[in-house]
């Protein structure tokens, strides 16, 4: 009977080692703080109404963006800690046992991959490609507002393990089978990260259908698909390659899962399950997501150089055919993860050369902007820093990939700390600076005001040479032989001083952190010297510009006809028309993707534990919720025409006070 | 290490990657610096803001001489990779200074956490520790009785997955005697770190001496000492066994391939997958 109610749970899973106790209490005294400050300034009614139930894109993508930003917080930690840790393991055992060393590098990469890069890059998509593409809404509202809380139901179960459970899986970041199989990881942390996947997975999926069609059909007059900015061209691309592989990841974690309860055998080492046939799948769709994080990062960088410049982007259809290209190729190299798995020379071969053929647009896409920049007026402000750092970066860190493609090489240089330091300058390098780069390009549109420039130079310097410090001493002990993830190793490898080079890199890192969070409060503190009045301030090409910021709940009070690329540019040169306003219909609130993904939060709790009344009720939950949904017809309200105008007049005698 | 290869594959492999960056290098540098170029020469100045910026100039022809560049370099890497793909092929016979030598086999298992060396010509086992013939092409026949695992010598090269049912064939070669480091790199659990050991290339004459003198001991790899082994521990301590029991290696290696039975009864399975 306990058995049926509890499943596999008993009070052994309460927290009671330093880690597990600490977490829970980090956890337990966030939510305290934040119910206190709420509290206090009386704000749950604002919280409810205005942000956690909205529809709208703005703000979903803050929250994006929030949510993004602790997780990074919590994978920055796991970082120092396995920095520490091989720091200090030179001929002894460290600080941590090897079983919790384990689970601390795979929750940083799922984090890192899934719940921070992601998490930015969908909040950055939210926030900005509705107002380039000049639309007021996405396709599926209240799908994004589901895809969000999906995310952060998934955020919250990689994290539950903390208070309930202790472990986290310790089979690598995408637990790789037969190791991830019942018989070599017996407890739930392998289940934990299955299901918290799978959750934010869906949420995903969702997520890239919405934009997919969003941007594909509510495009303002005038855009043809050859008009649009970079970065939607490479959101466009990042979705498809979504929609193409996240299915594969959904059924990949499945058949493991199937494998893990009801005792089947797909990956198992016994009954005929196949383990290759594990890593093929996971690759297949793990090759692909990495070019879902860099392709938007590209799109950004495409803006920031071609606004800093003060020129249109040179080679528009090399751009946009490169990145196309990169989106095919993606599909069709997963096996360079694994040449040394024993597959035949001719199969090497054709994946290795599939893969370096994605150099070829990469590098056409820097001479594009080395060519947008040449005899541009080339302003330095915070995000062409950003874009300088990532040319600096990024493209050693191709070299080391072209390396890696060549499976001759790659023999030698496969799970070795070589390999590690590749990825990370790829997604530091390529895909967070662009992130950076875009956070600070339109904190303004989205805040009112600009970011100060002088703590965002600060914080990029720190991370550009805690980058290289960190990253450089990897790539030198993996050509001397160190493997990757070792949680000690004998003195006589002489390695621990690069390790120590490594660790005092990652605080430097931790240096430019603290600087980007000083940078955000002391502008916030600023905010009346740097507000931007004009919705303008880098004199900026795209429709996103063409609005005040930060921009009204209803974006466009008129929805712009498009003539060229840079489309604002051009509204710029033709002087802007008068304003003519409408009705607009807006989507409404919605507490729904809220019940949703709670519901799924437990449904992932009860299948993890095995509680299968709690699961099979909590999925019930959450499909008669959707049908429900489905039966509101009265999803949208109308803002006046006159009410519009009253705003817009209202805004501009509120600028020239 | 990689830059201390003791053996032509990886001396091989190593002017591969030299290659690569060189080649990489004459694509990337000039791009790289172009743009450092451009941003010093074409930053804005004060008092500029009265010229207008010119617009590049674009065409069709452009464009294509822009993929051009990329194309050939990463064409002639192409080549480079196809060939070396074939000539470094992990589970080709490296050619020694005989070339009619037959490669010297040594058949390994990767357990948790340590490596399992059988010698099937002299009849000897070791773990953690494996010694062979210098300037002999070796073949490293690998198995595992544990989860996936990967096999790697790095001053002598490939790295190879050793995975269960299955034999995947390592071809390396020593050039001289010496004492090369090896280890896992691919996870599997707690003892991971913990899984290295030495490679000991010897003359010929002494490898025979060194086996002979293993011979002495007394301690035999049967299924039963064999299961002991295979148990999960961690740092295991170099052991030498004067002998093995024939068919050991065979057994583990159709142990998962056969239906779900207990593994004693695998274990008495006599062929040999040679």
């Amino acid at each position: 009977m306990m058995k049926f109610i509890f499943g596999k749970l008993t009070l052994d899973a309460l927290p009671h080692v330093w880690y597990t106790v600490g977490g829970t209490v980090t956890l337990l005294a966030m939510m305290a703080a934040a119910a206190w400050y709420f509290t206090k300034t009386k704000r749950w009614s604002w919280l409810w109404h205005e942000w956690l139930t909205s529809t709208d894109p703005k703000k979903i993508g803050i929250m994006y963006i929030i949510v993004a930003a602790l997780m990074f917080f919590r994978g920055a930690l796991d970082a120092a800690m396995i920095w520490s840790q091989q720091a200090l393991a030179s001929g002894n055992g460290g600080y941590l046992d090897p079983g919790h060393f384990q689970q601390i590098f795979t929750a940083h990469g799922d984090i890192m991959v899934f719940f921070v890069t992601m998490g930015f890059l969908f909040g950055l998509i939210n926030l900005i490609v509705p107002l380039q593409i000049g639309a007021r809404d996405l396709a599926f509202p209240f799908l994004n507002s589901l895809g969000f809380w999906l995310y952060l139901a998934g955020a919250a179960l990689i994290n539950m393990f903390f208070v309930i459970g202790g472990d986290f899986s310790a089979a690598g970041w995408l637990a790789i089978a037969p190791l991830s199989e019942l018989q070599y990881s017996p407890g739930v942390g392998v289940d934990y990260w299955a299901w918290s996947l799978q959750i934010s997975g869906v949420g995903t999926l969702i997520g890239g259908i919405n934009f997919l069609v969003t941007i594909l059909k509510m495009r303002a007059p005038g855009m043809t698909l050859g008009k649009m900015p970079l970065f939607v061209w490479t959101s466009l691309l990042s979705m498809i390659l979504v929609v193409s592989v996240f299915p594969i990841l959904t059924i990949t974690i499945g058949l493991l899962s199937l494998d893990r309860i009801l005792g089947m055998h797909f990956f198992t080492l016994i009954g005929g399950g196949n383990p290759m046939m594990y890593t093929n799948l996971i690759w297949m769709w793990g090759h692909p997501e990495v070019y879902i994080l860099i392709l938007p990062a590209f799109g950004i960088y495409s803006e920031v150089v071609s606004t800093f410049s003060g020129k249109k982007l040179s080679g528009y259809v090399s751009l946009v055919c490169g990145a196309i290209g990169v989106t095919l190729l993606a599909c069709a190299v997963w096996l360079h993860h694994f040449f040394t798995m024993g597959a035949g020379a001719d199969v090497n071969a054709f994946f290795g050369i599939m893969t370096m053929f994605i150099a070829i647009p990469t590098g056409v896409q820097f001479v594009s902007w080395l060519r947008t920049m040449f005899r541009g007026r080339i302003v330095f402000k915070t995000p062409m820093y950003w874009f300088m750092g990532f040319a600096s970066t990024f493209t050693f860190g191709g070299i080391a990939g072209v390396m890696l493609a060549s499976p001759g090489a790659d023999f030698q240089l496969h799970n070795s700390l070589f390999l590690v330091a590749h990825f990370h300058t790829m997604i530091v390098g390529g895909a967070l600076f662009g992130i950076f780069a875009g956070i600070t390009y339109w904190f303004p549109k989205v805040t009112g005001f600009v970011l100060d420039e002088t703590w965002g130079k600060r914080a990029f310097w720190s991370w550009l040479v805690g980058f290289f410090l960190s990253f450089v001493p990897l790539y030198i002990l993996g050509f001397m032989g160190a493997s990757r993830r070792l949680d000690h190793y004998p003195a006589s490898t002489g390695w621990q001083a690069l390790f120590i080079t490594s660790f005092i890199g990652i605080c430097v890192l931790a240096l430019g952190g603290l600087f980007q969070v000083i940078q955000i409060v002391y502008s916030f503190r600023h905010r009346k010297e740097l507000r931007d009045t004009t919705g303008d301030p880098w004199n900026g090409r795209s429709l996103e510009w063409s609005l005040p910021s930060p921009v009204p709940s209803y974006s466009f009070a008129t929805i712009p006809e498009v003539r060229d690329r840079d489309a604002f540019w051009d509204m710029k040169e033709r002087g802007l028309g008068p304003k003519k306003y409408e009705d607009i219909e807006m989507p409404k609130n919605t507490a729904m993707g809220i019940y949703v993904a709670g519901l799924a939060f437990v449904f992932g709790f009860a299948m993890v534990w095995q509680v299968w009344w709690l699961a099979a009720l909590s999925l019930i939950g959450v499909i008669a919720c959707v049908i429900i949904r489905s039966f509101d017809e009265h999803t949208e309200y109308v803002i006046p025409a006159a009410e519009v105008e009253r705003r817009e007049k209202a805004r501009v005698l509120a600028v020239q006070q | 290490m990689l830059f201390h290869p003791a053996g032509v594959v990886a001396a091989g492999e190593r002017n591969l990657i030299i290659t690569i960056v060189i080649v990489m290098l004459l694509l990337v540098l000039p791009v790289v610096f172009g743009i450092y170029f451009v941003a010093w020469k074409y930053r804005a100045k004060e008092g500029d803001g009265r010229h207008a910026i010119p617009e590049g100039k674009h065409g069709m022809f452009r464009e294509i001489v822009w993929w051009f560049v990329p194309l050939i370099a990463i064409g002639v890497l192409s080549m480079i990779t196809w060939a070396t793909a074939h000539r470094l092929d992990p589970q080709a016979a490296v050619a020694g200074a005989d070339p009619n030598a037959k490669p010297f086999v040594v058949q390994v298992i990767a357990l948790n956490w340590k490596w399992l060396f059988i010698y099937p010509e002299q009849g000897i086992a070791t773990v953690n520790f494996v010694e062979f013939p210098a300037a002999t092409p070796l073949e490293f026949d690998l198995t595992a009785d544990a989860p996936m695992n990967a096999f790697w010598i790095p001053q002598l090269g490939t790295q190879m997955y050793a995975m269960p049912a299955m034999v995947n064939r390592l071809h390396l070669i020593a050039n001289a005697p010496g004492e090369f480091p090896g280890t896992e790199t691919e996870i599997n659990g707690d003892g991971y770190a913990g899984m290295r050991f030495m490679a000991k290339a010897v003359l010929p004459d002494d490898f025979d001496a060194w086996a002979a003198s293993v011979k002495q001991g007394t301690s035999t790899l049967n299924g039963a000492s064999y299961a002991a082994l295979a148990a999960p521990s961690q740092n295991y301590p170099v052991t030498f066994y004067a002998s093995t029991s024939p068919g050991l290696y065979a057994a583990v290696v159709m142990k998962y391939m056969a239906p779900i039975v207990s593994s004693s009864t695998t274990m008495d399975m006599n062929h040999d997958s040679r």
